[in-house]
C-alpha cells in the first residue's frame, strides 16, 4: 500500500470519505441542496426513541440529575427587583453526570452507537468538558478513546481550565493529543480518524444532539411534578449550539411549546479565536461569543457535512454576559447556595439572574446545567491566571469589561444586567452566509422552507430579507 | 546536537514520557490564520511509555495508553499536572457576604 499524502491540503481534500467511514452516516441521503437538507428525517433516523436514550444513559451513569431551587439567590434577586418581579430560579445539577457535565448526555449515545456498529474506539476534537465525557463513556463501553485538544500557545503555556480538562481525559484512560493554537485541530482529527478507523464522536452528529433531549424532557417532567406547570424560561449556555438545540428539542417533545428558550454566551468580542496571542487572554474556553455567534449564524462550519445543532431554529432570545458577571455569580452560587460549581456552566445562571429580575414572581426560570469544578476549572484559578497574563482584574461596573484587557467583577447584584443580542441581526447574518454558500437566485421553494424553519420565521420573512448580494 | 544529548541522563524503556512533534511547519499551515499564528509551527505533545532507551531531546517511539505507537522528540519524563486553584484573588473574597445586606 502506498503511503498517503498527509499534507494539510491532501488530508482536507479527503474530508468527505474520512467522515463517511468514521460516522456510519451517509449525509448525501439527507442533503437536498448546498443549503437545505432533511433535518427532521436525519434526526429521526438515528433510530433512538426518548425511552431508548433514557435506558442507554442510565446504563452509563448519565441523566436523572437533581433540579434544585436556588432560594437564597432568588431572594437576593427579588430584593433588587421591581415589586411583583423576581422569578424563581431553578438549577439542573448536571455536574452529577459521570464525568461532571451535561456533555455526558451527548457522549453516551455516540458511545453506544460506536459500540453497536463495532468500532474499536472513538475520537473527539474538543478542548471542553466533552473530552472527559467521551473518555468516560468510552471507558464504560470498553472502547478506546483519543481526544484531540487545543492546549497551549507557542510559549507552551496552556490555560488552567484546558489543562484540567486534558487531565480528566487522561484520568478516564484516553490518549490525549495536545496541540498548539490553530484551526488545524480539524486536520489532526481527520488524520487520526484515518489512521485508526475509530468512530468520529463529533459534537454535531444527530447522536450528539439527540442525547441532550433527555435533559429537556427531564426539566419538563421535574418542573411539572413540583410546580404543576411548564417552566416559563430555560436559560442555556450557548457555544456550538448543541446544548440549546438538544435541550429545546427535549422540551418540545415534552410539550413545553410556550417555554422561552434563552441562549446565553460570554461576550468575548474583539478576541480572535485562532490567535496564538489571544489564546491565553480569555478566561472562558467555551460558552462564549467566539463560538456562539458564528455557529448560530452558520451552523454548517463543523467537522460533519451537516450540523445537527441548529440553534436559531429553537432560540427565542440571546443574552450576552461579561466574564466578570459570570465570576461574580459563580461566587454567589457558592456562598449563598452552598454549591461550588465550575464557572463555564454558570454562564446561563448569570443570564437567569437578569431574566428573573424582569419576570413575575410566580414564574420559573430554569438554568439547565452546572459543571464540576476543581483545580484549574475554578473561577479563582481563571482570575489568578488572567492576572498573571497581564489582564486587569478589579471590582466595578461590568460595563467596563474589555475582553482580553480588563475583567470587571460587579460590586452589587444590581450591576448584573447582561446585554440582549438582536435576534434579527443574527438571522440576517445567517441569510448572508447562506447566500455565500448558494446564490440567492438559485434558492428554490424547498430552500426557502428550510431557511424559514432554520430561523424560526416564515417563508415570507425569509423572502423579504433574502440578501441582495448583486452589488 | 549529539553532545547535548550525551549530557542528558539515560531514560529507561517503559518510562512514562511526553514527546513533541512538529505537525506542520509555519509554511505548511492552513491559509486563513491570524498573523501571529502564521509565524509559528503547529505542534503536538502526547504521553506514552518509552519504547527504547533514550536521552531527552532524542527522536523516540512511544506506546500510548491505548496502545498506539507514535514518534517524536523526547520532551519530559513522568509528565504530570501542576495546575491549581491559583493565587488568592482578593476581589472574590467578600462576594456573597455583601450582596444580601
Amino acid at each position: 500500500m502506498s503511503r498517503r499524502d498527509m499534507s494539510y491540503a491532501a488530508v482536507m481534500a479527503r474530508k468527505n470519505e474520512i467522515m463517511k467511514a468514521s460516522l456510519g452516516i451517509d449525509y448525501d441521503d439527507f442533503i437536498q441542496s448546498p443549503i437545505a437538507f432533511d433535518y427532521d428525517r436525519m434526526m429521526r433516523e438515528t433510530g433512538y426513541t426518548m425511552d431508548d436514550m433514557v435506558r442507554i444513559q442510565s446504563e452509563t451513569k448519565v441523566g436523572n440529575t437533581p433540579l434544585f431551587e436556588l432560594r437564597n439567590l432568588t431572594e437576593a434577586v427579588r430584593k433588587i427587583s421591581e415589586p411583583g418581579k423576581g422569578a424563581l430560579i431553578l438549577v439542573k445539577d448536571e455536574a452529577a453526570n459521570a464525568s461532571g457535565s451535561f456533555k455526558a448526555r451527548r457522549a453516551s449515545i455516540s458511545a453506544y452507537e460506536a459500540f453497536k456498529k463495532g468500532y474499536k474506539g472513538m475520537i473527539a476534537a474538543t478542548s471542553g468538558n466533552y473530552g472527559a465525557a467521551v473518555a468516560s463513556q468510552a471507558a464504560q463501553r470498553g472502547l478506546k478513546c483519543i481526544i484531540v485538544q487545543e492546549v497551549f500557545d507557542s510559549r507552551g503555556v496552556g490555560q488552567p481550565e484546558i489543562v484540567e480538562k486534558g487531565r480528566a481525559c487522561e484520568a478516564y484512560g484516553a490518549e490525549v493529543l495536545k496541540l498548539s493554537v490553530g484551526p488545524e485541530l480539524f486536520y489532526m482529527l481527520l488524520r487520526t480518524l484515518e489512521e485508526t478507523g475509530f468512530f468520529n464522536s463529533s459534537l454535531y452528529t444527530p447522536f450528539g444532539i439527540r442525547g441532550i433531549e433527555t435533559l429537556g424532557a427531564e426539566i419538563a417532567a421535574q418542573v411539572r411534578a413540583r410546580y404543576g406547570k411548564a417552566p416559563d424560561a430555560v436559560a442555556i449556555t450557548h457555544a456550538g449550539g448543541g446544548n440549546l438545540t438538544g435541550t429545546a428539542r427535549g422540551l418540545l417533545a415534552a410539550g413545553c411549546e410556550q417555554t422561552r428558550i434563552v441562549a446565553c454566551s460570554v461576550d468575548l468580542s474583539g478576541l480572535h479565536m485562532a490567535s496564538d496571542h489571544d489564546f491565553n487572554r480569555k478566561s472562558f474556553t467555551t460558552g462564549h461569543t467566539g463560538f456562539g455567534v458564528p455557529f448560530a449564524t452558520w451552523p454548517d462550519r463543523t467537522d460533519v457535512p451537516r450540523n445537527a445543532a441548529r440553534s436559531l431554529r429553537y432560540m427565542d432570545e440571546y443574552q450576552l454576559v461579561t466574564q466578570g458577571e459570570v465570576f461574580y455569580v459563580t461566587e454567589l452560587l457558592t456562598k449563598l447556595e452552598g454549591l461550588e460549581r465550575g464557572p463555564a456552566g454558570n454562564t446561563s445562571l448569570t443570564a437567569a439572574v437578569t431574566l428573573a429580575r424582569q419576570m413575575d414572581r410566580d414564574q420559573i426560570v430554569v438554568v439547565q446545567e452546572t459543571e464540576y469544578t476543581g483545580a484549574g476549572k475554578h473561577h479563582n484559578s481563571q482570575l489568578s491566571f488572567a492576572r498573571q497574563n497581564g489582564i486587569e482584574v478589579r471590582r466595578g461596573d461590568p460595563k467596563d469589561n474589555v475582553p482580553g484587557k480588563t475583567i470587571v467583577i460587579p460590586q452589587h447584584l444590581e450591576q448584573v444586567w447582561g446585554k440582549v443580542q438582536d435576534m434579527d441581526k443574527l438571522r440576517l447574518s445567517y441569510l448572508k452566509n447562506a447566500a455565500k454558500t448558494h446564490p440567492v437566485a438559485q434558492w428554490n421553494e424547498n430552500d426557502y422552507a428550510f431557511l424559514a424553519a432554520d430561523l424560526k420565521k416564515d417563508v415570507a420573512w425569509v423572502k423579504q430579507h433574502a440578501p441582495d448580494l448583486s452589488n | 546536537m549529539k553532545n547535548v544529548h550525551e549530557q542528558e541522563p539515560v531514560i529507561q524503556t517503559g518510562t512514562w514520557v511526553e514527546i513533541e512533534q512538529m505537525v506542520l511547519k509555519p509554511e505548511e499551515r492552513a491559509q486563513t490564520l491570524p498573523d501571529d499564528t502564521k509565524l509559528v509551527p503547529y505542534m503536538l505533545r502526547v504521553s506514552g511509555f518509552l519504547l527504547e532507551t533514550a536521552r531527552l531531546g532524542q527522536e523516540v517511539r512511544i506506546r500510548t495508553i491505548i496502545g498506539r505507537e507514535l514518534q517524536g522528540t523526547l520532551r519530559t519524563v513522568n509528565p504530570s499536572y501542576s495546575h491549581s486553584f491559583g493565587a488568592t484573588v482578593p476581589e472574590l473574597l467578600t462576594i456573597g457576604t455583601e450582596v444580601e445586606q
